[in-house]
């Protein structure tokens, strides 16, 4: 009976086949290595290329941008080329109106659009999300066309114009991250409240908006520090101002406006205006970028 | 607990501002229309405005490949051209060496360096964009200019594509600029989508006596590849409708580059570039420019979207079953 059990090894297809693919993968086990070495070891080489320009720009920021931050920078307006002592003191004040009044209208837009799209499914959600989504991708010089046919013709070219066209640009960022901060409490909560006899909006205010607190604080700095970085939309909105201007209501300007305009200049003081005001746009938007990971997790752990 | 003792007024302190479900709702539906409103304005507002360049110069003029507002001439081929060629250069760069670095940061650097290196991506996307093209135009063009372009044309030069001087701007240049810009968004999105990939499934390949290589390749990389081409898609999208990085290092000419090393210009830096000037058909025909990189804008963001969206729920069900 139990000789019966015992396998002819050589006459076996299923143990044949077996011995084949063994011998087939210690045969090009050598070659197969070497392939492996090789491939990783080009992936290492595009993580080397990918960073060298990537910390170079961010190196070359620095170095030239530092010298050109001093005291007159920051509080000066602009000057003519050759005559020392410039600053953008004039693009601060428009960056810095500009991407509030675009903040203060767009945040509590958005972040109704967001909790109206957390709370709604079917067709039409659907749909307004997707708009949304497209909308985060749509070229910003578009939004800066937009803004010259719905604000500018009628208005002339004003600092509330660029801010029109900054918030449009920032509105579909904090949509989808207020969606997904206000998706993530749990519905439980919801229930507890409403059981409890509250009202939606008062579920809304006392329990959705704070437990989603985190999250919406984080989206809200991204699309801030996206919003003060676009140069296109302002470019067509906001017209520059070399001059000081408070007035929104007035052409004025901007940090990406200096850049952009210094950078082409072939006067060595005008550039260097330009190093130091990317480097302040860069150091802006990186701490606004950083702080809304840093305010996120805080919040996160204080919860806890 | 003494409270408890307190009879509580119904209603009391607690309905301070709660307003009725149907006006809430209706309230949300409300600022929800608002924004559908605003995103059909602008749609309709360019069109309206590009209208008049349709309606004078027909549809062919969107592929005629003279511009020259002198003479009525306001073909828009060599923009199209120009930004197509610049995307191209850009994402040839982009896939292979972002779609490294992605594979290199979840899965071969060390584990304790990930995630320091994976926020520095993350916060690189964030640069402005204005930011690169200053770079580019300051510091990369004299590089070009001295090393790269001569080199280029030595070696590459029976191609036919490096003909002529040696500028350092250009549609390469721009290329060049855009990849690196693009570069970010690339490895961050593509490298959250490969370290989703069911560890399990990279256990079991190794298993089976895969080299490192073969689980990558044949594991990792299919089960990330819907996810790897949205942000190749998105990666496109952001630099076919990149604007000033663009216009400040490609020479900005008007017409179609017969080499890479030649100045062209792009939809959105021709728009730039001839706004302040323009009037009457000039500036209908850039309405109509915006008009074109609108079309194109929203159909690559529009695949994008449903790209990365498949691959959440793909992602979801495979995180679900492991």
């Amino acid at each position: 009976m139990s000789t019966t059990l015992v396998v002819d090894a050589d006459s076996d297809p299923m143990l044949q086949r077996r011995r084949e693919i063994q011998a087939t993968a210690t045969a090009s086990l050598g070659r197969r290595k070497l392939s492996s070495r090789i491939a990783v070891g080009v992936c290492w080489v595009f993580l080397g290329i990918a960073i060298v320009p990537l910390i170079g720009v961010v190196a070359y920021v620095v170095a030239k941008g530092l010298p050109a931050w001093n005291a007159a920078f920051f509080t000066h307006v602009t000057t003519p080329e050759g005559i020392p002592g410039g600053g953008v003191w004039n693009a601060i004040v428009g960056t810095a109106e500009i991407g509030f009044i675009a903040t203060v209208v767009a945040v509590p837009i958005g972040l109704t659009c967001g909790l109206f799209l957390s709370q709604s499914e079917g067709r039409i959600a659907a749909a307004v999300r997707f708009t949304a989504d497209v909308m985060t991708g749509v070229p910003s010089i578009t939004i800066g066309i937009f803004g010259y046919i719905a604000i500018v013709r009628n208005f002339g070219y004003s600092g509330l114009a660029g801010a029109f066209a900054i918030g449009i640009v920032m509105l579909p960022v904090i949509i989808r991250a207020g969606e997904t901060a206000f998706r993530g409490v749990p519905f439980s909560l919801n229930e507890a409240a409403l059981a409890l006899g509250a009202r939606n909006s008062t579920v809304a205010r006392r329990v959705v908006v704070p437990t989603a607190l985190p999250g919406t604080i984080t989206g809200v700095l991204l699309a801030v520090a996206r919003g003060l970085g676009e140069t296109a939309p302002l470019l067509l909105t906001i017209f520059g101002n070399q001059y000081m201007q408070w007035s929104p209501t007035k052409p004025q300007d901007a940090l990406p406006l200096v850049i952009y305009y210094n950078s082409s200049q072939p006067y060595a003081d005008l550039v260097q205006i330009a190093w130091g005001a990317a480097l302040l746009l860069m150091v802006v938007v990186l701490f606004l970028s950083i702080g809304s990971r840093v305010t996120a997790a805080l919040l996160q752990r204080e919860k806890r | 607990m003494t409270t408890v003792d307190t009879p509580v007024e119904p209603g009391r302190g607690r309905v301070r501002s709660a307003m009725p479900n149907g006006l809430y709702r209706g309230l949300l539906v409300a600022v929800t229309a608002l924004f559908v409103a605003l995103v059909v304005w602008y749609l309709v507002s360019i069109i309206v405005q590009a209208r008049p360049a349709f309606s004078t110069l027909g549809f062919s003029w969107i592929f005629a490949k003279v511009w020259n507002p002198e003479h009525g001439k306001f073909g828009l081929l060599p923009f199209i051209l120009g930004t197509l060629e610049t995307t191209a250069i850009a994402m040839v760069l982009a896939l292979p060496i972002g779609l490294g670095t992605a594979l290199a940061l979840s899965h071969l650097v060390p584990h304790r360096l990930r995630p320091p290196l994976s926020t520095t991506v993350e916060l690189l996307a964030a640069v402005p964009s204005v930011v690169y093209g200053l770079w580019g135009l300051i510091v990369l063009a004299p590089v070009f200019r001295s090393t790269v372009e001569p080199f280029l044309s030595s070696i590459l030069g029976w191609t036919g594509l490096f003909n002529g001087p040696n500028d350092g701007v250009g549609v390469l240049l721009a290329g060049v600029i855009l990849f690196v810009m693009v570069l970010p968004t690339m490895v961050a999105i593509s490298r959250d989508v490969l370290v989703v990939v069911p560890n399990e499934q990279v256990e079991g390949a190794t298993a089976l006596g895969a080299t490192r290589w073969q689980v990558l390749r044949k594991v990792v990389v299919p089960g990330a590849r819907t996810g790897i081409l949205g942000a190749f898609t998105l990666a496109t999208g952001r630099a076919l409708g990149e604007t000033v990085a663009v216009a400040l290092v490609i020479g900005n000419s008007p017409f179609i580059a017969h080499s890479l090393k030649a100045p062209a210009a792009t939809l959105a830096s021709l728009i730039v570039n001839n706004f302040g000037e323009a009037t009457g058909t000039e500036l209908s025909a850039l309405f109509g420019a915006a008009l074109v990189l609108l079309v194109i804008g929203v159909s690559v963001n529009a695949l994008a979207r449903v790209l990365v969206r498949s691959t959440d729920r793909a992602g979801a069900a495979s995180v679900a079953v492991a």
